[in-house]
């Protein structure tokens, strides 16, 4: 029980990012096209925050500065997939496996050129945890989400609200999605098509540039090569395991995170202690197959999501 | 401007720009676009631009790096050719390190024997691997995208797993070395290229290369599986068997791959490593299979252009150029050719534009 408690709030850090990037994920898909260059544009985000933050430090709002740029720049750089997925009609997988190689060859280069160095120099603090005193006290899930918590985690809580409320509740959600089931049908009530979609990768690019900043400061102490590691990839599994739908990404990545934290205290725990950390790793990619073989027959996912949208067809 | 004409141009016109971004991003941070340019010279010919040197070394090393992306670009692109996206050519690759592994260091064989028995394996291992993605989607109708980038990280975790628990790797960084008669290695042609890591790879590859052009290009079962890519109705109404034809479409891209990592483990080097990210030889494969056209010729001539790329990349950053110019111009070209639907619309209203000219 003991070691349960000290796995939720390590989980909780490690859902952080996965789920952040899969609601990006979730805007992108919705609006159809699919963003397999989530790794990428949090690679992107990771740097540019790492870079900023230690760039300002000591100051006080350093992290945060970090985070507002790492955010920009994941939105900048996702306007190269948007442009070229939809503007000039490149296959949307070719395009973001593209965007995956060069946010690694980029950020690379450009810690070499700032830094002298294959990684940022190290930052000090990143971004501090914080408390809200009152609500701590509840009992139950009062400690694990409001003692010594990183805002980047309230953060990821209060976006997948906003993306439910946005999505389920508001035209542009309504709109959106329709881009993403049947763009001509879309177009025919006067929707534009080319500027939803563009939307869609472009708030994809700012949630996983987010991502990959709160990944940085909170895990890391310096971005590296392999900062990310692999995380965007969970992120797309996580959305798909969460059928495209914010709570269901909140629950997947929720679980993603527990995974992943279970992987480190397994040792501790008698029923687990047998098992490779390796399984661990393995499983939300595991889990994400049999999901798909599961949820296979219904649709669940957006119908028109990956196909190149061709106003003329009916 | 001809189908064919516009075939080559496209792809010319891809790594030009990719090339000419590169030099831009190196002006931009104050690096010598000249130096990178002396640094692949060096890497692909072995001639030092600078003290009138050669070192066969380079060449060799070129050709040993070279030779894998071409095998995964002939895995992506056979699939591209039947219709099926195999991002998973890095999994599959693993899957046939892993075998080539196990053969090597678990299974008795004569000496002449052994080497063939590890390709073989690994072959089997990298198409049993991608006929997983295969079958899920002619089965269940999953694409086979998710799928292979799912099983890319399965394997990759699978490999460290059995590299530690299985293979019993003191360091949990790599495996015993092999026997010798179990690899590629080739003491005749390290000597001729000054100690390189040229091996016999070349052998499969050529038979590889021969064999995709062959396959796709001579044989019914190629059209076969061409004709379901293209289109799926269609063949199931002419009597194929569409399903069995997406199976043995992703097998034997798996296979191609699987191949590439025995060159890899067994060849490159001779023991079975734990690897903390992918090396990235499938992503590689993308970009070798788009640029090259999917065509057998077209991918040894992008395998050899990345190749190059690629052993620049140490020489370059001898000489103060981060090496990643060579990821970033790679992903560029990539980029450029991805745009290819756009690029020929953009032609083709320029081609109208001017008048007495353009489509009757």
């Amino acid at each position: 029980m003991n070691t349960l408690a000290a796995m939720l709030p390590i989980a909780l850090i490690y859902a952080t990012p996965i789920i952040i990037a899969a609601l990006g994920g979730l805007f992108s898909e919705r609006s159809g096209v699919v963003n397999i260059a989530l790794e990428g544009i949090m690679m992107v985000g990771a740097f540019v925050a790492a870079a900023v933050t230690v760039t300002l430090e000591p100051g006080p709002m350093a992290g945060a500065w970090g985070i507002l740029a790492g955010t920009a720049a994941g939105l900048a750089f996702s306007a190269l997939h948007a442009f070229a997925s939809v503007h000039l009609r490149a296959d949307q997988v070719v395009s973001g496996t593209a965007l995956n190689i060069l946010a690694g060859g980029l950020t690379i280069y450009l810690c070499q050129i700032f830094f002298d160095q294959q990684r940022t120099s190290a930052f000090a603090t990143g971004i501090r945890k914080l408390s809200v005193p009152g609500l701590a006290a509840l009992p139950g899930l009062g400690p694990v989400l409001f003692r010594d918590v990183y805002p980047t985690s309230w953060a990821a809580l209060l976006l997948v609200l906003l993306a439910w409320f946005t999505l389920a509740r508001t035209p542009f959600g309504l709109r959106l999605r329709a881009c993403g089931e049947h763009p001509q049908a879309a177009n025919s009530m006067g929707v534009d098509v080319v500027r939803m979609r563009y939307l869609g990768v472009l708030l994809s690019g700012a949630l996983a540039g987010l991502a990959g900043a709160a990944m940085v400061l909170t895990q890391d102490i310096q971005y590296s090569i392999t900062s990310v590691h692999g995380t965007g990839f969970i992120a797309l599994a996580c959305l798909i395991f969460g059928k495209w739908n914010p709570f269901g990404v909140l629950g997947a990545g929720l679980f993603f995170g527990f995974s992943q934290a279970a992987s480190i205290y397994a040792k501790d725990i008698p029923l687990l202690r047998s098992v490779p950390q390796d399984v661990f790793f393995m499983l939300p990619y595991v889990l994400t197959v049999a999901a798909l073989v599961v949820f296979s027959g219904k649709s669940v996912g957006p119908r028109a999501a990956g196909e190149l949208y061709d106003p003329g067809k009916r | 401007v001809t189908d064919r004409r516009r075939a080559l141009l496209l792809p010319l016109l891809a790594i030009l720009s990719g090339f000419a971004l590169g030099a831009v991003v190196l002006l931009a941070t104050g690096k010598s676009p000249a130096a990178m340019l002396e640094a692949m010279v060096k890497g692909v010919t072995g001639l030092d631009l600078q003290d009138r040197t050669f070192n066969p070394r380079h060449v060799g090393e070129f050709v040993a790096q070279t030779m894998p992306i071409v095998l995964t670009g002939l895995s992506v692109g056979f699939a591209f050719r039947t219709g099926l996206f195999n991002i998973g050519a890095e999994g599959q690759l693993l899957a046939g390190s892993l075998a080539a592994t196990g053969v090597a260091l678990w299974v008795p064989a004569p000496p002449g024997l052994h080497a063939p028995l590890v390709v073989l394996a690994a072959m089997a291992a990298g198409a049993a691997w991608g006929a997983v993605p295969g079958y899920l989607k002619a089965r269940f109708n999953v694409h086979e995208v998710v799928v292979c980038i799912m099983l890319n990280y399965v394997a990759l975790y699978l490999n460290n797993w059995a590299v530690v628990e299985l293979f019993g790797s003191v360091d949990h960084v790599r495996t015993a070395t092999f026997p010798a008669a179990a690899t590629l290695k080739s003491a005749g042609l390290s000597a001729i290229t000054h100690g390189s890591r040229l091996n016999w790879g070349f052998v499969p590859v050529l038979l590889s290369l021969l064999a995709y052009w062959f396959l796709i290009e001579r044989t019914t079962f190629g059209f076969r599986l061409r004709a379901v890519g293209f289109n799926k109705d269609g063949a199931r109404f002419a009597g194929m068997k569409v399903d069995r034809s997406i199976v043995a479409s992703m097998a034997i891209a798996g296979a191609f791959a699987g191949l590439a990592g025995a060159l890899v483990t067994a060849g490159i080097f001779n023991f079975g490593r734990a690897l903390p990210a992918a090396e990235g030889y499938g992503f590689d494969g993308i970009a070798v299979a788009l640029v090259g056209g999917n065509a057998a010729l077209g991918i040894l001539l992008s395998g050899l252009l990345f190749g190059m790329l690629k052993a620049g990349q140490l020489l370059m950053q001898v000489q103060g150029i981060p090496k990643e110019i060579a990821s970033i111009i790679q992903a560029s070209i990539l980029l450029f050719v991805a745009m290819k639907h756009g690029i020929d619309y953009l032609l083709g209203r320029l081609r109208r534009a001017r008048p007495g000219e353009g489509e009757p």
